[in-house]
């Protein structure tokens, strides 16, 4: 057979371990390595840092007020500058990094995967129960999500979970109608019918040939939303009703500087850098992760290997 | 020299890519002379098009390169002319079209605009382009030219776009046109109306005519002389007759060898035995439009029935329906006694492991995102009773051996094979679940000529080896004519004639079906005029 001989028949990929193939696909992309790391160094901080930094980040020094940054003289918990009670911002950012990722993660997760799945029924059941599916997200997006947050968080006392639970909400419809629209097109797809074909159950058809193609998209919408909801939570608790000081987050931390912006720029700058750069780092991670999941695409990241090895 | 109206000489183009550089075409040099049909034959890869997109200016660089070579029209060298001047060239003196009519063709925009743009962008003044793109349009025989000229392209049929495709390449009275796969997305009979369209104009106008094809039928049926190329290189270049009937290089011998529609036609099979599915009267509506009216076949074990008809004749419908993909909106389909199209899920559950499809196209039937031991173990994960799981590794090479591929491919992916080797994993597939009836939805259609004969000998061994059945949907005549049993002829949604293959070919009785045997096009020059006398007469008889 003539078409055979274009590939070399001894090929077989040697079985590395899945979890070092994978580390070794990662360092190929130095973005998303270096980007790996920030991310670990913020689930740190979120684990460890608050227990251990909480003292020093709530200790007010008013003489220390809106220190300036780089003041290397300084203890070191003070080389980003003071607040405006003169608590150290590294410090305080370290220990913020707990409530901040409880709440951008939570909110991201639940509603990543409560718009996921009713995008996928949506997309591959009747009319009818799409259409009950779909008028329901069109009620969330009508409706203004702030208003809705207030109203919520207004009658449930601000917490942690109910901040997550009213962000999830708004956030539904994003990952429904992205998961639904991409069903309804992946759905028609020769593969897919090939699997009818040989009598592959619906359950079988939506987790093992459908959510797998519409699985990327979403991870890099989530990402993004990351940011957004982090922002939404910070103007949450700008208006009272979000996280309550003494607790802390990045976003209320930007918006408590808002004040000082003229004076002191570092109280907003330093907590909005951290939510910049986890955003960032998120992103390239998920740009990297889209290329590993891709079997076409997987080579890019292999085939440094070769020349490196 | 201005010997030639264009001349190609030494034309080497390579790509860079992130897998290394790819040699295009090397070193290609042919001339084309006014008046005269040239055609460019080659394979899929073979660099068919480059020279082509070159002359046209088409190749982005980078990841092009052209790195030596000379293009001259009429004596002068069109790679050391500025981009503006080739611009006043392009769609001026050197005019293009394409397979695909719809998708270069803008949607948004009138025909009649679309057609006078090219003179406008040359300056031509409005009322007059508008004139003109009339004139054409009628020319090209688009039927009420005078109203359909503010139509958008959706209002049109296939054989139409490409017919506009052709009045816009012409609105300039260019000195060249190249057509570059005019008709492959094309009906027969439509591909033998645009043919004889370009034949008629090419003599009005004494343009040379650039004809870039893989299907020696439209060679034979239009070219004066011939380039064959294979992997970025002319392997051979004569007269069309000269080729066919006496070609030198190797590769030209295997391509004529392996072009279907010259070897023996199958025996009809013993009807005596009882059928292993018989359609009754099915048919399929979609609201008021009937896709299936009526259609009743029979299909014996270890017989291929084959079912030709153009697009929209309801072939592939009838194929959804069998595999209940589509229900039925009437008839029966009786499975050994069974009937498919009221079976409760359960029972369609076990039956699938009878009937299989392969698809058209194995670039989309295969999950890219799955290797292909999962594509091939997953008939074992929907249907346990098949196998343990401790056989599967070794049954999947098994069933890879049999369809011509190896152990080694286990576990890559689709993307890393070529076209013909994933319809072998396609098949590979289908024969995992063991059926007895596999349908072939134009299965080899999206395959290069040499790669289909392939395919069509791995799934007549394999009828051999396990007697399956096949039903074989194609528009592909003489690609039935070599593999089929039996054929079925439909039209409109209706089967118009059914017999064995012996006679549809060789005593036809309807008219329609005399119509698609007349507008195929055979690879040899000479029987092919034979076939366009008698075209032609069936044209005046009508």
């Amino acid at each position: 057979m003539t078409d055979t001989k274009t590939l070399p028949p001894q090929n077989i990929p040697a079985q590395t371990h899945p979890a070092k193939q994978i580390l070794m696909m990662l360092w190929r992309d130095k973005l998303a390595f270096c980007a790996a790391i920030f991310i670990l160094i913020v689930i740190f901080c979120a684990l460890f840092g608050a227990p251990l930094l909480e003292d020093v980040a709530t200790k007010q020094n008013l003489r220390g007020r809106n220190a300036a940054p780089f003041d290397f003289s300084k203890d070191w918990v003070f080389w980003l500058g003071g607040d405006a009670l003169g608590r150290p911002l590294l410090a305080r950012i370290v220990v913020a990094s707990q409530n901040t990722m409880m709440v951008a993660t939570g909110a991201v997760a639940v509603s990543l995967a409560i718009g996921t799945t009713l995008g996928l029924i949506a997309g591959y059941t009747t009319r009818m129960g799409s259409q009950i599916i779909m008028r329901l997200a069109d009620v969330i997006m009508s409706f203004p999500s702030l208003l809705l947050a207030v109203i919520v968080l207004y009658m449930l006392a601000p917490s942690v979970g109910n901040l997550i639970i009213v962000l999830a909400i708004t956030r539904i419809p994003v990952y429904l109608r992205t998961s639904r629209a991409e069903v309804l097109e992946i759905r028609e797809r020769m593969f897919v019918q090939a699997a009818r074909v040989m009598g592959a159950s619906t359950n079988r058809i939506v987790f093992k040939h459908i959510l797998p193609v519409v699985f990327p998209t979403l991870v890099t919408i989530a990402t993004l939303d990351f940011a957004f909801v982090m922002l939404a939570e910070s103007s949450l608790s700008f208006l009272g009703i979000g996280i309550q000081p003494p607790e802390i987050t990045w976003g209320l931390m930007v918006a408590q500087g808002k004040a000082y912006l003229t004076t002191a720029w570092w109280l907003s700058f330093w907590p909005g850098l951290a939510i910049i750069l986890t955003t960032l780092s998120l992103n390239l991670l998920s740009n990297w992760m889209r290329v590993a999941l891709d079997p076409v695409q997987r080579w890019r990241l292999e085939i440094g290997k070769k020349s490196n090895g | 020299m201005a010997d030639h109206l264009l001349e190609v000489r030494n034309l080497s183009v390579d790509f860079h890519t992130a897998q290394g550089t790819v040699h295009a075409v090397r070193d290609v040099s042919w001339h084309l002379d006014r008046g005269e049909t040239l055609a460019i034959l080659g394979e899929s890869g073979s660099g068919k098009s480059v020279s082509a997109s070159a002359i046209m200016n088409l190749i982005d660089c980078p990841p092009g390169e052209i790195v030596s070579g000379e293009l001259l029209f009429d004596g002068q060298d069109l790679l050391k002319m500025t981009d503006d001047q080739r611009r006043d060239l392009n769609g001026r003196r050197i005019a293009m079209i394409f397979q695909d009519p719809l998708s270069h063709l803008n949607p948004v925009y009138t025909v009649g605009f679309q057609i006078s743009e090219i003179m406008t962008a040359h300056g031509s003044p409005k009322d007059e382009a508008r004139a003109r793109a009339l004139e054409l349009m009628e020319r090209v025989g688009i039927p009420n030219a005078a109203d359909k000229i503010d139509s958008y392209p959706h209002e049109f049929s296939g054989g139409q776009r490409q017919r506009l495709m052709i009045a816009m390449a012409l609105g300039m009275k260019p000195d060249i046109l190249i057509a570059d796969e005019p008709t492959t997305a094309l009906d027969v009979t439509v591909q033998a109306q645009i043919l004889d369209l370009l034949e008629e104009l090419q003599a009005e106008t004494q343009m040379g005519l650039l004809l870039i094809t893989h299907d020696l039928g439209v060679v034979a049926e239009v070219a004066d002389r011939v380039v064959v190329m294979n992997s970025g290189e002319i392997v051979e270049t004569g007269t069309a007759t000269q080729v066919y009937h006496n070609p030198t290089h190797p590769y030209t011998k295997q391509l004529i060898g392996a072009v279907p529609g010259t070897g023996e036609m199958a025996e009809p099979m013993d009807t005596a035995i009882k059928p292993i599915l018989e359609i009754n009267k099915m048919g399929k509506k979609y609201g008021a439009f009937t896709a299936l009216q009526d259609a009743s076949l029979t299909v014996l074990p270890g017989e291929t029935v084959a079912i030709v008809g153009e697009s929209g004749s309801g072939k592939s419908t009838l194929a959804k329906t069998l595999l209940r993909l589509e229900d039925a909106t009437s008839g029966e389909a009786l499975y050994q006694g069974r009937d498919l199209v009221t079976m409760d899920a359960a029972e369609l559950f076990a039956l699938r492991r009878e009937i299989q499809m392969v698809f058209q196209d194995p670039t989309q039937s295969l999950n890219p995102r799955m290797s292909v031991y999962d594509i091939i173990s997953e008939a074992f994960v929907i249907h346990p009773e098949i196998l343990p799981k401790e056989k599967w590794t070794a049954r999947v090479q098994e069933l890879l051996e049999q369809v011509g591929l190896n152990a080694s491919h286990m576990y890559r992916y689709p993307h890393q094979f070529s076209g013909g080797q994933r319809q072998r994993i396609a098949i590979a597939r289908a024969l995992a679940l063991e059926p007895k009836l596999i349908v072939c939805d134009e299965a080899v259609s999206a395959l290069d000529v040499s790669i289909q004969a392939q395919v069509i000998t791995l799934l007549n061994r394999l009828q051999e080896e396990l007697g399956l059945s096949y039903l074989f949907i194609a528009h592909d005549l003489p690609l039935v004519r070599d593999f089929a049993h039996r054929v079925v002829v439909m039209q409109g949604g209706r089967i118009v004639e059914q017999g064995p293959v012996a006679q549809i070919f060789d005593a036809p009785r309807e008219t329609y079906t005399r119509n698609l045997l007349a507008a195929s096009l055979h690879p040899d020059p000479e029987v092919q005029a034979a076939r366009r006398a008698e075209r032609q007469d069936l044209q005046e008889a009508v």
